[in-house]
């Protein structure tokens, strides 16, 4: 046990990622304010290698770090969604970094050291790694919530995200402090045997602190009804922010709850089926209904992520192989149109400023038919319409829910999804139909283009080929199970 | 009378509760809030450490002591962004945080 402490080799990438951060932060110290773009390319850079050293790992399971740091393909597909969030998420920055006037060079770095904390909340197999990952993680988003520190929504929405992420830490370790008090061990796999010796005899402590877990990690997932400081911070962030924060720290946040019910709390699937199952129905059922008297985009847009957690929750409510599967492979979509709907928002700027108004986007397809096609992809994608890429994650996860016999989940999640195509369509709907009011200024920007082009066409054309992603989130989930 | 570990749960769950308290019903300023924050993560270092003790094993121990550091960098960017906030909106009084309804 002592020795393992020393064996590197499974958690490389954190390490070099770690030093990255570090060492980009130096850089731009001594090279001051007009760095920003330098260090933004370098870090999509260091991201880039950090996903080609975690491909090159192992596949089998391999612990570090005393048993508190886990690697196997579930904790290396998570990785891989949240690496390549984080970089879409930088790259969609740069322009609009530079125009607002908020380029610095902490920027990308900040976000680093985010996707760092994520990187060892996916990876943590011990209460301590899990509460050091989401605190590393959360400190920096903090940071990045309030970062146009000039404007009192940003600072608003930072502080907000602040209280309420505290609320939710606190919740963490009350529940960790009472599991590690019942249970006697803190490592997963400690508190799992525990659970199977004791079968049907659980100290009640543990199954409080299960609940507070529960509740603080649906906090940071966004589910409702945990969802409260959701639409304040998407709002009031700036725009490329709000696209990190739905779509990388909700994939490790996703797959860290799976991991924690999964892995150590798995024989007490009763218990935290019944949890999971009112979590996935309240947020499908805020996602639909209160998204649609929004007018800010960026609040419908968090209302949407709601929804779509509550989607990803129904696979994790089935409690099997195939549920954790379908969460896998709905988390996956959901970055691509996610960020491709991000894309087409930092699109909405009039004579040189962001404008958010859904109203604002009535005619786009007349001016810019491009920006508009993929809008109007994204949307179809997420109101789950066939053949496009957001069906299939629909597919599987409401599969799943049928194979566990949880029939009333499935039929609420399509009802609900029926309600949530009312408010993407109307934005199909004033881009294509509608006359235009205000041109959007041209161009652009190269950066954001490709990425845009590059998430719309996966989202288009995800079904001719589907096996690869299904694959990997198969491996990912049978790997879980087995561990 | 021996203190037990019972006692130290009960003061542990009744700091918890007023830290919640605090944030939730406060009404006043946001420095409460970052009070009571510090005090719901103090009550649970009293559990880990009482836990620790009783069973005599030293995990609990190091688990508050990560929290104490945790605690600290987290309240180090409370406050910054609290003052952030002051330069743009020249007050922390909890009802004038509403710009954004939600």
């Amino acid at each position: 046990m002592a020795k393992d402490i020393l064996v590197l080799g499974p958690a490389w990438p954190e390490v070099f990622l770690a030093c990255a951060a570090m060492a980009l932060l130096m850089l731009g110290v001594f090279r001051g304010e007009s760095s920003a773009r330098l260090v933004s390319w370098l870090s999509v850079g260091a991201l880039a290698a950090t996903a080609l050293l975690l491909s090159g790992t192992t596949p089998e399971r391999g612990l570090t770090f005393g048993g508190m740091f886990v690697i196997d393909s579930f904790a290396v597909f998570m990785k891989m969604l949240v690496l390549l969030g984080s970089a879409l998420a930088i790259v969609m920055s740069l322009d609009f970094n530079e125009r607002e006037k908020i380029a610095r060079f902490e920027y990308p770095v900040l976000f680093l050291f985010a996707t760092l904390g994520m990187m060892m909340m996916v990876s943590a197999s011990d209460l301590i790694s899990l509460y050091l990952g989401l605190e590393l993680q959360s400190l920096s988003l903090y940071v990045v919530a309030a970062f146009r520190r000039d404007s009192i929504r940003s600072t608003e929405a930072g502080l907000k995200y602040f209280v309420l992420g505290a609320l939710s830490s606190g919740l963490l370790l009350y529940g960790a402090s009472l599991i590690y008090g019942f249970a006697g061990t803190t490592s997963f796999a400690g508190i799992a045997r525990i659970m199977v010796d004791s079968a049907g005899d659980m100290p009640l402590g543990v199954v409080f602190g299960v609940v507070f877990i529960a509740a603080a990690l649906a906090f940071k997932v966004s589910a409702a009804p945990f969802h409260m400081w959701t639409p304040d911070v998407y709002e009031g962030a700036p725009t490329p922010v709000t696209a990190f924060f739905s779509v990388a720290p909700k994939i490790a946040a996703v797959s860290l709850l799976v991991r924690v019910l999964v892995e150590p709390f798995g024989p007490l699937v009763g218990a935290w089926q019944q949890i999971v199952v009112a979590l996935a129905v309240v947020s499908m059922l805020i996602g639909g209904f209160a998204a649609i008297y929004q007018t800010n985009i960026k609040r419908l847009m968090a209302y949407s992520s709601i929804g779509h957690i509550g989607y990803a929750l129904v696979g994790l409510a089935a409690g099997d192989e195939t549920g954790v599967r379908g969460v896998l492979v709905y988390m996956s979509i959901y970055l691509f149109m996610n960020v491709a709907a991000f894309g087409a928002i930092l699109c909405m700027r009039q004579q040189g400023r962001m404008v958010e108004r859904i109203d604002d986007l009535s005619g786009l397809a007349k001016n810019q038919p491009m920006v508009a096609a993929a809008l109007a992809i994204s949307m179809f994608s997420m109101a789950g319409i066939p053949p496009l890429a957001g069906f299939f994650g629909k597919l599987y996860v409401f599969l799943a829910a049928i194979s566990a016999g949880l029939y009333a989940l499935a039929v609420i999640g399509v009802l609900t999804s029926v309600v949530a195509a009312y408010y993407y369509l109307r934005i199909v709907k004033l881009m294509y139909f509608d006359d235009p009011v205000d041109v959007f200024d041209q161009p652009i920007g190269r950066p954001l283009g490709l990425v845009l082009a590059g998430t719309s066409l996966f989202t288009l054309l995800f079904f001719v080929y589907p096996a690869p992603l299904i694959f990997a989130a198969g491996l990912a989930a049978a790997a879980l199970y087995a561990g | 009378m021996v203190v037990a570990l019972s006692h130290y749960l009960t003061v542990a769950a009744i700091l918890f509760t007023l830290g919640i308290f605090g944030i939730f019903l406060n009404r006043k300023n946001v420095i409460v809030i970052l009070m009571s924050v510090e005090l719901m993560l103090l009550a649970v270092n009293i559990n880990l450490v009482a836990f620790s003790v009783q069973l005599g094993d030293l995990v609990g121990q190091v688990f508050a002591l990560l929290v104490l550091t945790v605690a600290a960098a987290e309240a180090a960017i409370g406050l910054a962004i609290l003052v952030v906030y002051f330069r743009n909106r020249g007050t922390i009084a909890v009802d004038d945080i509403n710009l954004m309804k939600g």
